[in-house]
Order: structure tokens, then sequence, then C-alpha cells
């Protein structure tokens, strides 16, 4: 990405990304924090459309922002804490956790600084052929995709319905 | 002024930083998804950045069933907690230690 307007747009993009994740990362409030997420997934897609990674970017609005972000805040939502501000989203170890941060960070940053610079592709669409190598090259792996989706689909689906702790025992109203 | 690999492996890096905090720190289970989503969002950018400075279009296949293990995960991962709080109610990490009641 040559030129000012796309370099502007990618550092708004990424400050918005990164802000979402630092918002993921240090808010109390569980359902701020995912409402950083949500910030967190839409900067990324931009980002994606920004690299004229054109399918990618549509997959990351359909799916993250769309789809696993409104699931995160169903399960937020679901699950208790919502009343109680400032506690429902407890950390510990503060310190240990800078510690892991600090130890990923710096040599993830170092090897990024020696990357070099890198020749952009031609902007081509990507739809076309993201749906050859789909259905050409790697049509096993998509096969298997889609049947581990079915799996997850089925599982999730019995997990959440829940089941009996005892069969003579009868379903009580609220639940289960 | 241009933005290179350089800049997006930044901001990956940064991302995975912040996702592996996330999943240190969080005593919530679903926080702690939420960390796991930061983590995979770090590593599908690679996998864009790579594909868009590199040469062919894998790297983007790839992300693409990147993004649907996601979400095959995401939705497992939420029904166990929320069967998790139904059976102990709470959906505290440090405290769902038991196999079975």
């Amino acid at each position: 990405m040559t030129g000012t307007v796309p370099t502007l747009a990618f550092w708004g993009l990424a400050l918005l990304t990164i802000a979402g994740a630092a918002g993921v990362a240090l808010s109390g409030h569980m359902v701020r924090s995912a409402f950083s997420l949500f910030a967190a997934l839409f900067g990324m897609a931009g980002i994606y459309a920004l690299l004229q990674a054109d399918l990618m970017a549509v997959v990351q609005l359909l799916v993250y922002v769309g789809g696993i972000s409104v699931l995160v805040l169903f399960a937020v939502m679901l699950t208790s804490g919502i009343g109680r501000v400032g506690t429902d989203n407890p950390s510990h170890r503060p310190i240990g956790g800078l510690l892991v941060l600090l130890a990923v960070l710096i040599p993830a940053l170092g090897l990024a600084f020696r990357m070099p610079l890198g020749i952009e592709s031609p902007a081509d669409p990507t739809v076309a052929p993201i749906g050859d190598a789909l259905l050409g090259r790697f049509v096993l792996p998509f096969e298997v995709v889609s049947v581990l989706l079915l799996a997850a689909l089925v599982g999730a689906v019995n997990l959440a319905r829940g089941w009996r702790r005892d069969p003579e025992e009868r379903p009580s109203e609220e639940g289960r | 002024m241009s933005v290179g690999l350089p800049h997006l492996m930044f901001l990956s890096a940064v991302l995975l930083a912040l996702g592996l905090y996330t999943m240190v720190t969080r005593r919530n289970a679903v926080a702690i998804l939420m960390g796991v989503e930061l983590v995979l969002n770090a590593g599908l950018l690679n996998l864009v950045a790579f594909s868009r400075f590199g040469r062919g279009i894998d790297g983007q296949v790839f992300g693409v069933f990147g993004v649907v293990l996601a979400a095959a995960e995401a939705v497992v991962a939420l029904a166990i907690v929320l069967q998790v709080f139904r059976a102990m109610r709470s959906v505290d990490a440090s405290r769902a230690d038991r196999m079975k009641e």
C-alpha cells in the first residue's frame, strides 16, 4: 500500500483494532469487553478490505462480526453478573499476564520489524481464484470442513439443549 | 509513506499479545474465549498479509478455513460455557474444576 490515504486508513483501522483488543483485555465490565471485541473484529475486516482481500473481508464481516461476536454477546447476557459492574469480569495475576504479554510481544515485534517491506501482488479480485482453489486443489479440506461444521452444529445443539442427570428425574420448568 | 509487511506484523503481534494477556488474566470463561478469538485473528491477519505480499492465493484460502474453524470452536465452546453455567451458576474458570458433581 503506497500513498497517503491508504496509509492513513491503515493506521486508523489499526488503532481501532488495537483499541478494541485493549478494551477486551483491560475492561472490567463484561459487556464492554464484548463490544470492544466487536470493534476489534470490525477493524480487522477493514484491514482485509484495505489489503484487497475482498473475500476475507466479507467473510470476516459475516462470520466474525455478524456471527461470533453476537454469539459472545448472547453468552455474556445469558451468564450471570451483568448487574455487578466492575466485578463481573474479574482478572487475576496481572503481573503474570504482563510478563506473558512482554515475553510474546518483544520477540514478535523484533521479528516484525526485521521483515522486508514486501512486494504487493497485483490487486486482482480474489473471489474467483479462491473459489477455484476451494473446488480444485483444496476440495478435500473443503469437504472435511463441511463435515466438521455439521458435527459442530449438532454437537452444540446437543450440548446447549442439556440432558437430564437422572432418567427418572422429571424435567424442571426452568431449564435443563 | 507506505504500508508493508512489518506494519501488518506489528498489528498482528500486538493482537496476539493482548489476546494472550486476556487468556492468562481472565477468570470469566467467556472473556477467555474472547482472548482466543483475538489470538485467532492475529493468526488470520498473518495468513492474509503473507498471501497479499507473497505469491498465490493459498494464504487466503487457508484464512477462510481458519474463520470456519473459529466459528465452529466458538459455537461449541459457548455451548459448553452455558452448560457449565447451568450446572454451577458461575462461569468462573477457576471454579469449574470438577468433572462430575
